[in-house]
């Protein structure tokens, strides 16, 4: 399946953007481009205004004040927290991924071109003698590959993922962002909030920092940085350098963290 | 007389296969849509909109339209009303059908206390009757079976994603709004046309109980529909003849079989099926990942 994307210049463009929810700013003066082939991570804690801001580039609520421009027919797909899915819901992984196909055909049954594309995509993502199984069967990692095998169905150029390693185990991790990783070298765009700094963000090539407004923006080296983790989460971090990576330790016990020199 | 022939007796009343054909259309009806409304979480709401649908059974004939027109508009007015409210996320969907739905059935004994009704008679709202189906009443409700065949049917997959995950469907070019508003419509006309048989505080269990046995006989969202269509047809067809031969009003009789199929699924599949039915969403009893076909890297 080829990500590539033909199309040049930026994807979503939001520029002045604030929103919120009645009269409660969550939101602020957000600038904030998504580049073709971009892998972007949104970290900040709860409530800083992540899951909104993927909502925005969505289209599935509208700025209050500023604007959101997206690139003319732009296919953008979103994966959503496996947190909030009915996981006893009564469909098989084969189905589950065949929900998003076109849903202008008015029979209930597949085509054979539509089982054809659901195999390959499964296929694809490792998972295709899962077809057939509950999705109440599958383990974490198999669970984000059938979401992402669904989202890829629709041939997105921009993949939305929200909190994708969130109360997955560490290996389930690893699965998650090798194969996002791998998918975005094939030129899919990919923009994920995380609010786990050491497991997902330090591994991602561009982090935005966000605190209702965006606080910093750049590579995990100029992003994770203590000033700017302050700022954001409101706590005081100290971060170490390992393999050539930050890594993020909790501020209020530096002692007992910090490695010994020499 | 035989005991075949008292078994059979019932079929010599031409009252009694209007309404043996009435129950089986109805039973149908509400076991198709029941499979939507109980995964949206929303089995309450059957028994809400019959509530609702009650005022307006009382009001149409005071203001001078025909009961099925302006009980339907009523119903799918309050419908809407629960759909709008719940949207608003101000209050729960639990808290908007108590709040339109009990307001409307209260209007309706109001109105029918003070001015009486030229409608159906208030013991056969409230629990069914088998007397008294029309060829009016059949044609009703056979023609709400076709629309809500042909509505589930043709937007098969839309309604499918919309019930399973309405935030991602919505980006994929399901308008969830659309499906929300259309299952209101066929809900509305599905208890409308029920009501007169099933009676107005018995529709919510035939529309819940044979989705949720469907739920513990299967994992599977197409079969779930037929299963649940099949056995509220049937459980119908049963309670409407029980119904002649005990006296008891049908919609009585027709939940009852309904419970009884439910206590002899639960029996005979045991606890594991009533967690699937239940939505619980664990993975305690699932062999552990491992076990499963590798999908890993």
């Amino acid at each position: 399946m080829d990500l590539t994307s033909p199309r040049i210049g930026p994807l979503v463009t939001a520029t002045g953007v604030s929103f919120g929810y009645d009269r409660t700013p969550v939101l602020l003066d957000i600038d904030y481009t998504v580049e073709p082939g971009g892998f972007t991570g949104i970290v900040g804690p709860s409530g800083s205004g992540k899951t909104s801001l993927l909502k925005l580039l969505l289209g599935t609520v509208r700025p209050q004040r500023g604007q959101i421009q997206r690139q003319p027919g732009l296919a953008v797909s979103y994966v959503p927290q496996l947190e909030t899915v009915n996981w006893s819901f009564p469909v098989t992984v084969a189905e589950c991924v065949l929900m998003s196909r076109s849903t202008r055909r008015l029979l209930p049954w597949a085509t054979a071109a539509e089982k054809a594309d659901v195999a390959a995509v499964l296929e694809r993502l490792g998972i295709a003698e899962l077809a057939g199984r509950h999705i109440r069967e599958l383990s974490g990692g198999q669970q984000q590959r059938m979401f992402i095998a669904r989202a890829l169905l629709r041939r997105p150029q921009l993949l939305l993922m929200d909190e994708p390693t969130s109360g997955v185990d560490i290996g389930t991790r690893h699965e998650v962002l090798h194969l996002l990783d791998d998918l975005n070298r094939e030129g899919l765009a990919i923009v994920l909030t995380t609010h786990d700094l050491n497991g997902m963000a330090a591994h991602l090539p561009h982090l935005v920092a966000l605190q209702r407004r965006i606080v910093a923006a750049g590579s995990p080296q100029e992003v994770i940085v203590p000033h700017v983790l302050e700022q954001t989460f409101g706590a005081r971090m100290d971060v170490l350098q390992h393999l050539g990576m930050p890594v993020v330790v909790d501020g209020g016990e530096p002692a007992r963290l910090r490695p010994v020199a020499g | 007389m035989t005991l075949w022939q008292s078994l059979l007796d019932p079929f010599g009343y031409e009252f009694f296969v209007r309404g043996l054909v009435a129950a089986v259309l109805a039973g149908a009806l509400c076991g198709l849509i029941g499979v939507y409304i109980t995964l949206r979480g929303m089995s309450y709401i059957g028994h809400g909109l019959s509530h609702a649908i009650f005022g307006g059974y009382a009001a149409a004939p005071l203001l001078g339209i025909p009961i099925v027109l302006g009980a339907g508009a009523w119903g799918l007015a309050s419908a809407l009303a629960i759909n709008a409210i719940t949207r608003a996320r101000r209050i729960g969907a639990d808290a908007a059908i108590g709040v339109v739905t009990t307001a409307s059935f209260a209007l309706g004994v109001a109105l029918l206390t003070r001015f009486g009704t030229k409608g159906p008679a208030f013991d056969a709202l409230l629990f069914g009757s088998i007397n008294g189906v029309s060829g009016g009443d059949l044609l009703l409700l056979g023609g709400a079976l076709v629309f809500a065949v042909t509505v589930f049917t043709v937007l098969y997959r839309a309604f499918l994603f919309s019930t399973f995950d309405p935030e991602v469907a919505d980006v994929s070019g399901v308008s969830v709004r659309r499906m929300d508003a259309l299952l209101m419509l066929v809900l509305s006309v599905s208890v409308l046309a029920t009501l007169k048989i099933i009676g107005v505080t018995l529709v919510a269990a035939t529309l819940v109980i044979p989705a949720v046995v469907a739920r513990m006989l299967s994992d599977s969202f197409s079969r779930m529909l037929w299963i649940s269509t099949g056995l509220g047809s049937s459980a119908g067809a049963v309670g409407m003849y029980l119904s002649f031969q005990l006296e008891i009003p049908s919609g009585t009789t027709i939940v009852l079989v309904n419970a009884v199929a439910f206590l002899v699924v639960l029996a005979v599949t045991g606890g594991r099926a009533l967690r699937r039915a239940a939505g619980l969403n664990d993975h305690t009893d699932l062999p552990a990942p491992t076990a499963l076909v590798g999908a890993g890297r």
